[in-house]
């Protein structure tokens, strides 16, 4: 590359401070996979010293076979509760954000803005009265419990996100479709949702790998240990006289390696469904 | 868009209500019920007056000449004080950096940026508190080498610095949101406005002040009211980093409605946190909302 050379000193500057940055947000990961493949001995003075520096993968078994909280079984746990609560909300709000989309009906725009709205609540202004009731219908520690709760929880972003997907789609198809006589809903389910697709897996990645993080929801609604999800157990891996970093640093990579690989493989939906859920078209 | 005096449109809504008016609408709406109510029996206003006035939730005997704790909310109003300007303007920063083609491997930094966001927060919490811990952890270990004995300490530990840590830390967990808004708000701008400015002999202070930073004023809006809603409802990161301690030292309103709820089972009082809790983020989502229109 040819750098006039009244900018070479700019150039270094720039990149000089913009590598630094990277560093030092890279630094914790650094520190985080160090102390998973080494002993607790040698970083627990400093991961930074490298001698000696014997690489193990006797945390992560560790973690994996936890005695008392296995993260093998958190993960599964985590698996069995977030795919439905991926699928069913979207469904779900896919139909409604098209109701929103396409239609005009009495109470539309205030019923949007209070979905809006439910997109702010924090969770702690629902989790009393939700633990009683699903304590009422004996669904307190099930996954099915908690699986309702993310889909409806789930709802009100993907209503919004989908709402403003399907609002920039070109209408001339179904105007089309109607005219030949097809159904609203053969519409929908023939012709919108196929076009939506790219939204669609923009919202199932980030539902997912959202329900994936959750911890607070899983906090109030399982109790029972078996049932904890793989977030839920993290804290809980300390152990009994100090900390053991090694455990708990190979447990947190493999906690986030399913969100850090969904973000990898779909970096395209993950970055453009980030930014269409907050701003709009 | 179709007028329709038919009931398509409810059938659209209607598996979206039956699951949020159990799971999301009844239960705001109970806890508004219970906040005014104490073991069954109505009690108005009492309960704020009880939580409001507890120093729980607002310290004024040691706020601020004290360390911590101050009280819940005004640790999360600490915590809007340093965490929005500090990744706001961070972000923003080094949206800007990255922009031009100069840098090498930009997309590597703006993706090791952005990890924080990618990860669950509870990951994100136990690494900083394993970034503050004495020994294993890299910021008492630099401050130690600085000779600043007085922050070569588990952070998480002293009620002096707990807090701090929880917010310090926060940033690098949160600075990839503002960066990656700006970016795409950065790459929307049309280039003819830059050439434009530099034809009419504008400096780059100018060009910034008078092109850039107006035009970026919609993704600022954004930014802003997102992360001010993220610093209220903070939870994962300070139950596991420091667990609100010690002593209640970083204690936020979130997890104060938790300890209400979980571990002194008063009901009432978790959801008077809960409803103002939900009050404040009324601000920045009613602000959202009123840009719509």
């Amino acid at each position: 590359m040819n750098i006039p050379k009244y900018k070479l000193k700019e150039f270094i500057i720039s990149n000089s401070i913009a590598w630094i940055l990277g560093v030092i947000w890279l630094i914790p990961f650094v520190g985080v996979l160090m102390a998973s493949i080494r002993p607790y001995r040698e970083i627990v003075g400093g991961w930074w010293h490298f001698s000696p520096f014997t690489i193990t993968l006797k945390n992560f078994v560790g973690a994996f076979n936890h005695p008392m909280f296995p993260i093998s079984e958190g993960l599964r746990n985590s698996l069995i509760i977030a795919i439905p609560s991926t699928i069913t909300p979207l469904l779900v709000a896919a139909l409604a954000a098209y109701a929103f989309a396409r239609y005009s009906f009495p109470v539309k725009h205030y019923l949007f803005a209070f979905i809006v709205f439910l997109m702010a609540l924090p969770q702690q202004m629902t989790i009393v009265p939700l633990y009683f009731l699903l304590r009422n219908f004996h669904l307190l520690n099930k996954f099915q419990g908690l699986i309702l709760v993310h889909s409806a929880w789930g709802l009100a972003w993907i209503i919004f996100f989908m709402r403003n997907y399907f609002s920039m789609l070109p209408t001339d198809v179904e105007e089309a479709a109607r005219i030949d006589g097809a159904s609203d809903f053969k519409i929908f389910y023939k012709i919108v949702l196929p076009m939506a697709l790219p939204g669609l897996i923009s919202a199932a990645i980030l539902q997912f790998t959202w329900v994936w993080s959750d911890f607070f929801l899983a906090l109030v609604f399982l109790q029972n240990p078996e049932k904890y999800v793989a977030t839920q157990r993290l804290p809980l891996l300390r152990g009994q006289y100090f900390v053991d970093w090694g455990i708990l640093t190979a447990a947190s990579i493999m906690v986030m390696l399913v969100p850090l690989l969904v973000y990898t493989l779909f970096q395209k939906y993950y970055i453009s469904g980030m930014i269409g859920w907050s701003t709009e078209k | 868009m179709r007028k329709s005096k038919s009931l398509t449109p409810l059938f659209f809504l209607l598996p979206a209500l039956i699951l949020m008016v159990p799971f999301v609408i009844y239960p705001v709406f109970k806890t508004v019920y219970l906040s005014f109510f104490l073991d069954d029996k109505f009690v108005g206003l009492e309960n704020y007056k009880n939580v409001l006035l507890s120093p729980d939730i607002v310290n004024l005997d040691r706020f601020p000449t004290n360390s911590p704790p101050w009280g819940a909310l005004i640790h999360n109003v600490v915590w809007i004080a340093i965490h929005l300007p500090a990744t706001v303007f961070l972000g923003l920063g080094i949206a800007l950096l990255l922009r031009g083609k100069e840098i090498k491997g930009a997309s590597v930094i703006k993706s090791i940026v952005f990890l924080g966001m990618v990860i669950p927060m509870i990951v994100g919490g136990l690494i900083i508190r394993f970034l503050f811990e004495e020994g294993a952890g890299v910021i008492p270990a630099i401050f130690k080498a600085l000779g600043i004995e007085g922050l070569a300490i588990t952070w998480t530990a002293y009620p002096k610095t707990a807090l701090f840590a929880a917010i310090l830390g926060s940033i690098w967990i949160w600075t990839g949101f503002s960066m990656l808004m700006y970016s795409a708000g950065l790459a929307s701008i049309p280039k003819d406005y830059y050439e434009a400015a530099l034809i009419d002999g504008a400096n780059r202070f100018q060009i910034f002040k008078n092109v850039t930073w107006p035009l970026l004023k919609p993704i600022t809006i954004v930014v802003v009211a997102m992360t001010l809603l993220w610093d209220l409802k903070i939870f994962d990161v300070v139950y596991v980093a420091t667990g609100g301690g010690p002593g209640g030292a970083s204690m936020v309103l979130a997890l104060q409605m938790w300890d209400y709820f979980a571990r002194a089972l008063n009901y009432n009082y978790a959801a008077v946190v809960a409803v103002l809790l939900t009050t404040l983020t009324l601000i920045p989502a009613l602000w959202l909302i009123r840009r719509r229109e």
